[in-house]
């Protein structure tokens, strides 16, 4: 079993006190702390291995090269892809998402249908809004159940002949629901459709395994995962990868330029447009051998039963609302607390040390759907602990008095 | 007890955010304003009528939101009721300068008066923007006559 108050010692930020309080940091799902470990590796780089990588035969060029190489396999083998030049650096989920939204959209025939779901972050809505306005699509969206899980059954229903793409998150940021994606990918292949799946909330928390999924597309950031933000990668099948155009244009991402034509370099450089944060993939690595030492396995076990705890306690606490309840969860706590908003909750528990997201997180869609402006999101990360939980509660019946009314007209002071 | 969060969260502020006044739509008014905090979701309209000596003679608010931007709300109608556009976008003024400036002068904090009560959320930089949302709504809907489009506030977003 992992022993998270050791974990703790290894993230420097970690102990510390915020408003003369130790802080708890519940907010792993927006972007998670860094070990140690990865600090050091991006500052002893930056120290003594640093130069641009791709265009030098200097020694230091060289060795920038190999090292962002490595981390392309390390990576590779994190996720189980078939081969390295599947594994394309982005900032981001949100620049891998767009990437094939404006790369592989720009072929389909027009009329043709992009799947969401009621769940996603604005990140894997917005840039299909665009490309289907753009390229002449139309979108559609599977609902999501009261309890947090997809409507499967809908899915069945809008998943057409006409189907091109099945857009879906691996796991929710705001319900902590595992989809069920075995399932989708396979409805979705039976067709014809491709899938791309958002894994910005499912790395930091399972082990990932893209070639049994058999997904199109995988996306995720290194900055949830213990890493540096500014980077994150694309993950998308050989065969795929080898027909799209570019989506990004510049210096890195060309076989050869004259000053009327050019042509492309072969994936996974061709979408590697521009010099890239390549301190940031540096700790990118640090941060996976990190996780790999401790064991995803580890990690996954450990979060369960924190979550678990967490609901247990949580649905205790008087006036207080679960949101999303599904079966299979990542370490993401939703709720609302009646007559009290998200935002006081938010300011109170910060005054307690505690740091916790409240707002719409990104996922306005989901707020409409549950009819309610915002919820106060707790999320765990492999050093969060079960006394912490117990702490939360404490600070949670504060915040209930300090929001209630005397019940004389007339308080006391 | 944590006295900077008891001086947040006064209970004249609990009181005008559970039982808030004028908080209802005005059917017919002279000019409607819609205020939206991206960072937490509060989302005002504030509706009022403005009569030809420009006088604000009634004026009210919907919307959901945080225990301060509703309070803050709330607080400002029962205050702005009856005052001329002048005097309004003066006490607009004045507040966001007492929450936003580090020093208020005192012609300022006098024609706070009660007003004062949201100094405390100075000492809160992220929720300024919460308490001065509805002063920024009153602004706009006394400088602009346009009543904005779709201002239907429980957003019943449910697809189907
Ligand atoms: C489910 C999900 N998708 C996408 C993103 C966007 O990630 P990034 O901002 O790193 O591009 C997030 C981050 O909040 C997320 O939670």
């Amino acid at each position: 079993m992992l022993n998270p108050k050791e974990i703790k010692k290894k993230f420097p930020i970690l102990n510390q006190k915020i408003h003369e309080k130790p802080l708890i940091y519940l907010d792993s799902a927006a972007s998670s702390q860094k070990p140690q470990q990865v600090i050091r590796k991006m500052s002893s780089f930056l120290r003594t291995d640093y130069a641009n990588v791709h265009r030098g035969v200097h020694y230091l060029s060289q060795q920038a090269t190999d090292k962002c190489e490595q981390v392309r396999e390390k990576i590779q083998k994190f996720i189980n892809a078939q081969s390295s030049s599947e594994i394309i650096f982005t900032k981001g989920t949100t620049e891998s998402i767009n990437t094939v939204a404006f790369s592989y959209c720009q072929s389909l025939k027009p009329g043709s249908e992009i799947i969401i779901t009621e769940m996603e972050h604005h990140s894997n809505i917005v840039p299909w809004q665009i490309a289907c306005q753009k390229y002449n699509l139309t979108l559609k969206h599977i609902p999501v159940l009261t309890n947090g899980e997809l409507d499967l059954k809908a899915y069945t229903k809008i998943l057409t002949k006409n189907t091109a793409l099945v857009a879906i998150t691996h796991a929710s940021n705001v319900l902590g629901t595992i989809n069920p994606l075995k399932q989708i990918i396979t409805q979705a292949h039976l067709i014809g459709a491709k899938v791309l799946v958002d894994g910005a909330q499912a790395v930091p928390h399972f082990k990932v395994n893209v070639q049994e999924l058999d997904c199109d597309f995988y996306c995720f950031s290194s900055h949830k995962l213990y890493g540096p933000s500014g980077i994150g990668i694309l993950y998308a099948k050989k065969n795929i990868l080898d027909t799209l155009p570019p989506f990004q244009f510049g210096g890195g991402m060309i076989e050869t330029v004259t000053l009327d034509k050019t042509t492309f370099a072969e994936p996974p450089l061709r979408f590697e447009a521009g010099t890239p944060p390549i301190e940031a993939i540096i700790g990118f690595g640090a941060a996976i051998q990190f996780i790999e030492k401790i064991g995803l396995d580890n990690i996954h076990r450990y979060e369960t039963a924190l979550i678990q705890y967490a609901h247990q306690k949580i649905k205790k606490v008087s006036d207080l609302q679960i949101i999303g309840t599904a079966e299979h969860k990542v370490s993401v706590l939703s709720f609302v607390l009646k007559n009290i908003h998200a935002h006081d909750i938010g300011t109170i528990l910060d005054q307690e040390g505690i740091a916790v997201r409240v707002g719409h997180h990104c996922a306005q869609p989901l707020m409409q759907k549950y009819q309610i402006p915002a919820t106060v999101r707790i999320s765990f990360g492999l050093y969060n602990t079960f006394e912490e939980v117990d702490i939360l509660i404490q600070a949670l019946n504060k915040v209930k008095k300090i929001m209630s009314l005397p019940k004389s007209p007339k308080g006391d002071d | 007890m944590n006295n900077r969060l008891e001086n947040l969260y006064q209970e004249t502020i609990l009181e005008h955010n559970k039982y808030p006044k004028n908080f209802k739509k005005l059917e017919k008014c002279s000019s409607c304003a819609h205020g939206v905090n991206q960072l937490c979701g509060d989302d005002y309209y504030v509706y009022l009528n403005l009569d030809k000596n420009n006088i604000i003679t009634d004026i009210t608010f919907q919307g959901v939101g945080c225990a301060i931007s509703k309070s803050s709300a709330s607080l400002m109608t029962t205050l702005i009721k009856g005052k001329t556009r002048e005097e309004a976008l003066n006490l607009k003024e004045c507040f966001i300068n007492m929450l936003t400036q580090n020093n208020c002068s005192q012609q300022c904090k006098t024609c706070l008066g009660s007003l004062k009560l949201f100094e405390s959320v100075k000492k809160f930089p992220v929720r300024v923007k919460c308490a001065t949302l509805i002063w920024r709504a009153l602004e706009k809907a006394l400088t602009t006559t346009s009543i904005p489009k779709g201002e239907g506030i429980n957003q019943k977003g449910d697809q189907k």
